[in-house]
């Protein structure tokens, strides 16, 4: 179904400018992107206006999420042993090829042998890693069960969004979609319609399907339970209904206690969706006799997180529970949408979370695909300062460039001018001039340059710029100072 | 008629930014017409030159940190330091105290946190350290304000300058659509992501229009730089005007 | 081929990714610190009610209602009554309720099964599930659930299409921190929390009820 170019990877991703430019150039998506980040966001603003605690909830949701990466190997060890004890099984990953290495085996050793299938919920973890690529290599059919994801599969796309991966679809789209791939070709135009057609599609799979693929929102280290947030119930289906359960989770997102879920689950639905409480949340813990799967296998994985945790300014990326209330407060993503970011992380979120993961080998474009306008760190439930660690990471990916590009050398240039005053001056001085040749008057008779060159050509594409005065202020100010105050 | 709160005359010390030095010196004379016609007196530091923003958030942050110590240099005796510039303060605010401990100065770090309390944003300065929202204007225009971003969230300017908006005389304000959406100018981001840019501009200047403004004002010309650049490429004959310029309208304000 | 599950050993992987982990926090976490550090979390957000019991039982109602549930009230002596009249008012006969439901609670004139651990496909033709709860939250109109005598197994209240739920007032919390709390004594057990019918936003942002999960839902509050 998937193939392999038609997954979201940085390390083969367009740069976010090209990208951007295509994405761009679709006005289908933006106007989707825009009408459905503009309803989340009101939703969301209602109900945080709701909420007299709402900066309180946001800075205990912050002091817990960074204890607990402070401590997280405690946590992890923690949340093993007490998931061991209730029937579950822990395994560890250090990297995405290991973890689908463990799923695939755990998948063969369960399901059918003869036609291997899995049912799957939503989860931005196994799309990182693009597990379902591994599994189809092997022979395992995957079923992608949440309706976003459903959608995505069977129309051959890619998220686009952290909570709301089909954003950037319309109905008439999914219907499309929905008509061909599932052979439905009086399907109705009706949102309504198309859940209909989605909860017959899948399910019969629910009913019959032995083996389950999640991920998870929270591991709760105090007692080794797993916590699941959704809307469907397609999560709960996958959950209790197979004989295996294979769920896996970055190492990031342990909680330490049972209680601090009373802070994420007021953070969590009222940012990611705009509702005081998501349709279903499922916590469970290990094994349950007569109630859910048999095997219950955690595979707990690295991939780089452990990169971005040693880095002091970087690691409160870490912190992140989800939500995407910052992709949609974000004004870059409302152009673009969240393809344009290369990964299945977009949006502010996604340019400080995928060149870290990338460690910084790939993705550098993505630190400038801001304007810094710290929308997102204004939403952001836990108080990640997503500006902050932007400019921290343009600041390592300047570093790597080293000195002898064009733009380095410019800001070295740059640097040097503003600290004298003279060189000041005389930089002043010799933009004016510099400048002269570039500048038409327009009909008011004053001065606009219409094309810049190089580097600031970006400017002069759908932007004139004024001419430079023939005085600056401080000419001014020492012409005037001989009349004093 | 003025409704000035003062108590005293101050001696404040304008910090122009280079790029209202070099670009918009009206918006610097602006400012100055402001002050003084409180009752304070100006006074300029010539060796002034960047605050280091762009460096900075560009990435090159070696070459934003000797930046620092010559701003300190400059005001450290100013009773105030006045900014007609939201972004400059923001970035000094939020960056310069971990960017003294970064070049690790003990000096320079006690400086940084005695100075900074001292430095204004020209529309707080009004209605924060000055208490006012009449500052004797007139500006007998019809004009949308567009809320800086760095203004808004960094410096949390509030509704400080819409109300010293409000109180200019003569003055028709309207409000545009979604005034706190970034305009798409971001630094270098306007350059290095231009169609990004570009589009995020489109939608402002759309807003702008729609509100039939003469000139559209915030507190930062690079915002308006930028908001200006399409609205003159595009022949709209709607202007900027930064806002000190707005309050430094007297009788024979024209645009 | 098959895997052999017990092949599967990753110590090596655990033993480098905890590695790592105290690398980069430069040095192990230890457990009587990190129990000392999480008491000294803040937490000054809202953990007591604020509203009378009649306000919190009458927004829980709202919320309810906002979620397209019916909603009654009734006293422990009208609750045989009120199931009857909320199953018929749905035309509704073959139902499943777990083991341990209150008997006092069933009508006449009803299929009543008690769940014996039927197969998927065997509940899938009930017609609709009742149960007792655990405890629910007015503020965000939610209701528990967990595995225990009266509200049974999590797959006999997700496959039937409809959900008659009973709340009793005195389970009836404002605040989310309080539910956490009622829940604490129990948190190894399945849970569920549901606000609402199955619902998804995933079309054009609009909400539609019902895609998996019972469609309908409908909430008796006792006493």
């Amino acid at each position: 179904m998937n193939s392999s170019s038609n997954v979201l990877d940085p390390r083969t991703s367009p740069t976010f400018p090209i990208a951007a430019r295509a994405t761009l150039g679709d006005t289908q998506l933006r106007k989707n992107v825009r009408h459905a980040t503009e309803v989340i966001q009101s939703k969301r603003a209602r109900v945080v206006g709701e909420m007299p605690d709402w900066q309180e909830l946001r800075e205990s949701g912050r002091q817990i999420r960074e204890h607990a990466m402070a401590n997280l190997d405690y946590y992890l060890e923690e949340f093993e042993r007490n998931c061991i004890r209730a029937g579950g099984q822990v395994h560890w990953a250090r990297d995405g090829e290991e973890a689908k290495r463990i799923v695939t085996a755990l998948v063969k050793a369960h399901a059918s042998s003869t036609s291997p299938e899995v049912i799957k919920i939503k989860s931005m973890t196994t799309e990182e890693i693009h597990l379902n690529l591994a599994l189809e290599a092997e022979g395992v059919r995957v079923y992608e069960t949440d309706l976003a994801e459903l959608i995505i599969q069977l129309g051959h796309d890619r998220p686009s969004h952290i909570v709301v991966p089909a954003l950037h679809k319309n109905r008439q789209q999914i219907r499309e979609i929905f008509q061909r791939e599932m052979n439905l070709p009086d399907l109705g135009e009706k949102p309504q319609d198309l859940a209909d057609a989605a909860r017959k599609f899948l399910r019969e799979k629910f009913l019959r399907v032995g083996t389950a693929v999640s991920g998870a929102n929270f591991l709760i280290a105090e007692t080794g339970g797993v916590c699941i947030v959704e809307s469907e119930g397609n999560g709960r289906m996958c959950l209790t209904l197979p004989e295996t359960l294979i769920t896996v989770a970055g190492i990031d997102k342990v909680l330490p206690r049972y209680e601090d879920l009373e802070v994420m689950l007021q953070l969590l639905p009222r940012s990611a969706t705009g509702e005081r409480m998501n349709p279903y949340n499922s916590i469970w813990t290990g094994v349950h006799a007569g109630d859910g799967p048999k095997n219950f296998h955690v595979v707990l994985m690295d991939n780089a997180r452990t990169e971005v945790l040693a880095d002091g300014e970087g690691r409160q990326t870490l912190n992140c529970i989800r939500c995407g209330a910052c992709q949609n407060a974000c004004p870059v993503y409302r152009q673009t949408g969240g393809h344009a970011y290369g990964s299945v992380y977009a949006g502010p979120i996604g340019a400080i979370l995928t060149p870290q993961l990338q460690q910084l080998h790939h993705a550098q474009t993505l630190p400038y695909a801001s304007s810094l306008c710290g929308a997102c760190f204004e939403v952001c439930p836990v108080k990640i300062n997503i500006p902050e660690v932007l400019i921290h990471l343009r600041n390592k990916v300047v570093k790597q460039k080293g000195a002898l590009n064009p733009e380095a050398l410019a800001m070295k240039m740059a640097g040097a001018i503003f600290q004298s005053e003279r060189r000041f001056r005389a930089a002043q001085r010799l933009g004016r001039i510099a400048e002269t040749p570039l500048v038409r008057k327009d009909g008011s008779g004053e001065g606009w340059i219409g094309w810049l060159p190089g580097l600031l050509g970006g400017w002069t594409q759908v932007r004139d710029l004024r001419e430079m005065p023939k005085e600056t202020f401080r000419d001014w100010w020492e012409k005037r100072g001989s009349h004093g105050n | 008629m003025l409704h000035s709160h003062r108590r005293s005359v101050l001696q404040v010390s304008l910090f122009i930014t280079c790029y209202n030095d070099t670009l918009f010196p009206e918006t610097g004379k602006a400012v100055v017409k402001v002050l003084e016609r409180l009752g304070h007196t100006v006074d300029f530091p010539a060796g002034q030159t960047c605050c280091g923003q762009m460096h900075w958030n560009t990435g090159y942050q070696a070459e934003a940190l000797p930046l620092v110590g010559r701003f300190v240099a400059q005001f450290r005796h100013a009773e105030a330091v006045v900014v007609p510039s939201s972004s400059c303060v923001a970035m000094m605010r939020d960056h310069y105290p971990k960017m003294a401990e970064e070049i690790g100065d003990r000096k320079l770090i006690a400086e940084v946190q005695e100075l900074l309390p001292r430095v204004y944003e020209f529309s707080e300065f009004l209605t924060k350290r000055l208490g006012l929202k009449d500052v004797g204007a007139y500006y007998p225009h019809r004009v949308t304000y567009h809320a800086s971003c760095h203004g808004l969230r960094n410096l949390g300017l509030g509704d400080g300058p819409l109300n010293l908006l409000r109180s200019v005389k003569g003055i028709d304000l309207v409000e545009i659509e979604s005034p706190e959406q970034c305009c798409g100018f971001g630094g270098t981001f306007a350059v290095k992501n231009a169609d990004v840019s570009s589009a995020m501009l489109a939608e402002k200047t759309t807003a702008v229009l729609n509100t039939g403004a003469e000139a559209c004002t915030a507190c930062d010309n690079s915002c308006l730089m930028h908001i200006q650049g399409a609205l003159h490429r595009q022949r709209t004959g709607v202007r900027t005007v930064h806002l000190a310029e707005v309050l430094a309208g007297g009788e024979e304000a024209g645009l | 081929m098959a895997t052999e599950v017990g092949s599967i050993d990753s110590s090596a992987a655990r033993t480098e990714v905890l590695r790592r982990i105290r690398a980069a926090n430069k040095g192990a976490a230890e457990g009587a610190r990190a129990s000392q550090q999480w008491s000294q979390i803040p937490r000054n957000y809202l953990r007591a009610p604020s509203l009378s019991r009649e306000q919190i039982l009458d927004l829980l109602e709202d919320r309810l209602r906002d979620y397209d549930a019916n909603v009654a009230r009734a006293a422990e002596a009208e609750v045989a009554a009120t199931v009857a009249r909320m199953l018929a008012g749905r035309g509704l006969r073959k139902i499943v309720i777990p083991q341990g439901l209150d008997a006092s609670w069933l009508p006449p004139g009803f299929d009543f099964v008690v769940d014996d651990g039927a197969s998927s496909a065997e509940l899938d033709g009930f017609e609709g599930i009742l149960t007792a709860s655990t405890c629910a939250i007015a503020l965000t109109g939610s209701v528990v659930l967990q595995n225990v005598p009266g509200q049974g197994r999590r797959a006999i209240s997700l496959i039937p299409d409809y959900h008659l739920c009973l709340v009793r007032v005195e389970d009836v919390v404002q605040t989310v921190p309080e539910a956490i709390a009622r829940l604490g004594s129990s948190s190894t057990l399945p849970t569920t929390f549901f606000a609402g019918p199955s619902a998804t936003a995933d079309i054009e942002m609009t909400r539609i009820k019902g895609v998996h999960g019972p469609r309908f839902l409908d909430i008796i509050l006792v006493g």
